[in-house]
């Protein structure tokens, strides 16, 4: 059984079509590419599985249940995202920002909180260890008590990583983690991406413009354009796609015509 | 890491600096040293400690930019008003109503108007902490515009002192716990901590309640401090003084709330000689704060005895608290 099914989807907009009957099918384990130009639809798709837009018609099954139209019930349900424009607790440290998202496993409760006798002392003093755990692997754990802000730009990325990680997801939705960021840091996120789909055991669900992280990383990728799915396959059919090139390089007899024009005019 | 014994060690260590504190200001007024208008000066920064320190939770930690603090601490005030003077009940049932009460309306005034955010949030609980001060003006049971008088005094240094160490205790484990950290991570930035599963609505009421309740009970402190309760006392001028605290003093720091209160209930008692100068040189101090410390005396930092007896050593290292 696939972990998250988007059933025939769409949205308008006061009547501009982001979706158009998108269909997406995430099997438990997998590691699936989204790609498509700019204004495609894709971060569309996130915000309609993490419940922050309402389908117009269509819906989205997550793990047997359909998603709640309130973005923290369905974080509790088992799906975590970072952002395209990262959006950390920016006057947070590193440390706290990986707390924050643990809350939902708190073992404490308010009333232990106020008067922090042991029961809270044990159970920050857990959220602590499995916080530095989860930024060891990120290796982040140097910069524990750092601002956020402070850290190197592909460090903000792999924080925000390690935090939608400390929700403890089923399924992590991945907004551009490659953006801005140069080819080393790239490779080294490849890997890391890679690496936490082994230890955690979740699905990954990435939205990507660079090309070659997608087709090293990915087994299964979908191809969206103007809010439709153009094409799903391998990494390897999806290369050959004529619908695909075509949609990012544009149709090769009307590009021909205009570099004519373009000429004749010169 | 810190053992469970150190931490306990040093909870004791703070409860016998308190204690000692208390009892010399405790000695020093009942020997008429520190006299009558001292004493009165000095339980008014309580109070105020009490309320900054109330209000930070709400605009300074949770981001929501609250003016009807002054509503809650007229609910606290006039109700334990009522329980002692009206129903001749004992003082601390008062004060626990007073809170109670302002923390049942925090909850009320909350939940709709929380979904607002930034200065519309400001506007409403402006609106509606102008309604519950016209609510007490129209109540005659209550003494309507005279207000109510002959409420007997019982605020004193002891009450005022235990009540305001109280508070900022509570508040303080409150933000250092999982629930404070949810609340700070609204304010940083709402649409993210959501998506980390935090029911942004339930903690912002949270915080609201938990604000309105101690200024439910700073309310009562000052009911019980002045025989006399007005309607105009709790107006909206109040409420800015009490954000002026919370603001001078950093938005985001319980010690710089406290400081603040401090500071300025003091600068309010000196000034009281020059009657005509005092908005004025009280108006410029604020100003030249604010210019040279925008953020506040603390920022959103905390004075901790811990890194000032540190200073020396290397802080890189990692420790649980």
């Amino acid at each position: 059984m696939s972990l998250l099914s988007i059933k025939d989807v769409s949205i308008d907009f006061g009547g501009i079509k982001a979706l158009i009957d998108v269909n997406i099918e995430l099997e438990k384990g997998s590691l699936t590419g989204l790609i498509g130009p700019n204004g495609a639809g894709k971060s569309t798709v996130f915000n309609i599985i993490t419940g922050i837009y309402k389908p117009t018609s269509g819906k989205v099954i997550f793990d047997g249940k359909t998603i709640s139209q309130k973005p923290y019930n369905n974080t509790k349900l088992g799906i975590a995202r970072t952002f395209q424009n990262i959006r950390l607790f920016k006057n947070l440290t590193v440390l706290d920002n990986v707390k924050i998202a643990q809350h939902i496993h708190v073992q404490y409760g308010l009333f232990s909180s106020f008067l922090q006798y042991k029961k809270y002392l044990d159970g920050e003093k857990s959220q602590d260890k499995q916080a530095m755990d989860l930024l060891k692997i990120f290796n982040l754990d140097k910069h524990a008590l750092n601002l956020a802000k402070n850290l190197p730009y592909g460090e903000q990325r792999r924080l925000e990583i390690a935090r939608a990680l400390a929700t403890k997801p089923k399924l992590l939705l991945l907004d551009e983690p490659a953006a801005g960021m140069n080819p080393q840091e790239t490779k080294e996120l490849t890997d890391t991406i890679r690496f936490i789909r082994d230890k955690f055991d979740i699905t990954i669900l990435l939205i990507e413009h660079d090309m070659s992280l997608v087709m090293d990383l990915c087994e299964d990728i979908y191809v969206m354009n103007y809010g439709k799915i153009i094409a799903h396959g391998t990494p390897d059919e999806i290369k050959k796609n004529p619908e695909v090139i075509a949609a990012y390089l544009g149709e090769e007899d009307i590009d021909e015509k205009e570099i004519l024009s373009i000429e004749g005019g010169a | 890491m810190i053992k469970l014994k150190q931490i306990l060690k040093n909870r004791f260590l703070i409860f016998l600096g308190l204690l000692a504190f208390y009892g010399i200001i405790q000695i020093l007024l009942s020997t008429n040293i520190l006299n009558d208008y001292y004493e009165i000066n000095i339980v008014l920064m309580g109070i105020n400690i009490i309320l900054a320190v109330s209000l930070n939770l709400i605009n300074g930690f949770t981001g929501q930019f609250s003016l009807g603090h002054a509503g809650f601490m007229s609910i606290g005030a006039y109700t334990s008003a009522i329980i002692t003077y009206k129903l001749g009940l004992p003082f601390p049932l008062a004060l626990l109503v007073g809170g109670v009460s302002a923390g049942i309306a925090g909850i009320l005034i909350g939940i709709p108007s929380l979904r607002l955010k930034g200065d519309y949030l400001a506007i409403t609980t402006l609106g509606f902490g102008e309604i519950i001060r016209v609510i007490f003006l129209n109540t005659e049971y209550v003494g309507g515009a005279s207000g109510l008088s002959g409420i007997p005094k019982y605020t004193n240094w002891t009450w005022v002192f235990w009540m305001a160490v109280i508070t900022v205790v509570l508040i303080r484990n409150f933000i250092n716990s999982s629930y404070g950290r949810c609340c700070i991570a609204i304010r940083e930035d709402e649409t993210a901590a959501e998506s980390m599963g935090i029911n942004t609505t339930f903690y912002k009421t949270l915080a609201f309640t938990i604000g309105a309740f101690f200024a439910g009970i700073g309310g009562a402190l000052y009911a019980h401090n002045f025989y006399i309760i007005q309607p105009e006392t709790f107006n909206f001028m109040k409420s800015f003084d009490i954000l002026t605290m919370v603001v001078l003093g950093g938005l985001g720091s319980i010690t710089g709330s406290i400081l603040s209160a401090i500071f300025l209930t003091f600068v309010y008692a000196v000034l009281q000689d020059y009657a005509a100068l005092r908005m004025v040189i009280y108006s410029l101090l604020l100003i030249i704060v604010m210019l040279f410390r925008p953020e506040g005396l603390m920022g959103t930092k905390e004075f901790s005895l811990k890194k000032l007896f540190k200073k020396g050593e290397k802080s890189s290292e990692f420790t649980v608290n």
